[in-house]
């Protein structure tokens, strides 16, 4: 992936800034839901940023798996555990 | 100078992969929360998958399905179409890696249950008594 194979580098690169945003959020919210939430989010960005990469098959994978599962499933643990993280 | 920005800003993807994985790798490292550090853990693995992904990107090319040219004949080479093994090696690693998200939360939930908090230190203070 270089600066002339892809699609639009201006999404290419708003996307990579927000994937970076969410990550750096994901490890720094206090509350457990709202990183779970988040993670989703970031889930979705790189969904977004592999249909730019013409990768289709593993653009609706990761929706289905990494936005849906995934989120679902950290949504659920967050719940049981103690909620609030000290860090 | 030009040709340095476009070796350097040009190949972004591999730059973004390169902060993600260390972003994810403090997460792994620093927290103290056992949550966050497999939601670093899974930050890790999205930066490795970025980065094999992204060599498979082509120039001028299209989605690795087969295309017909005007005169009904399917395109058949190969630089027309983005390359799709690491698609296939990547699409097997994210089944993977939300099949160990699982385990791992699996344990969290026993480690939550057990010692009643899912902080390190006081898991590790918990084990000593």
């Amino acid at each position: 992936m270089t600066w002339d194979a892809s699609l639009l580098w201006q999404f290419d690169l708003l996307i990579l800034l927000m994937m970076v945003i969410c990550a750096i959020a994901a490890l720094s919210l206090k509350d457990l839901v709202s990183c779970a939430v988040v993670t989703g989010a970031y889930s979705f960005l790189i969904c977004l940023m592999w249909t730019e990469m013409l990768a289709v098959d593993v653009a609706f994978t990761e929706a289905a798996v990494g936005a849906g599962i995934s989120t679902v499933i950290i949504l659920g643990t967050a719940q049981y555990v103690k909620r609030r993280s000290k860090d | 100078m030009d040709e340095i920005f476009h070796f350097i800003i040009g190949k972004y993807n591999y730059w973004a992969s390169l902060v993600l994985l260390f972003i994810g790798l403090y997460g792994m490292i620093a927290k103290n929360n056992l949550m966050k550090k497999i939601i670093g853990m899974v930050i890790f693995q999205t930066a490795i998958l970025l980065f094999f992904v992204s060599i498979g990107a082509k120039r001028g090319a299209t989605v690795p399905i087969i295309e017909f040219g005007p005169d009904k004949q399917p395109l058949l080479e190969a630089s027309a179409y983005a390359n799709p093994l690491p698609h296939v090696l990547i699409l097997t690693a994210i089944v993977v890696g939300v099949a160990t998200l699982g385990v791992a939360l699996a344990v969290l939930q026993k480690i939550q249950r057990v010692h009643g908090t899912i902080e390190e230190d006081e898991v590790l203070e918990d084990q000593r008594q």
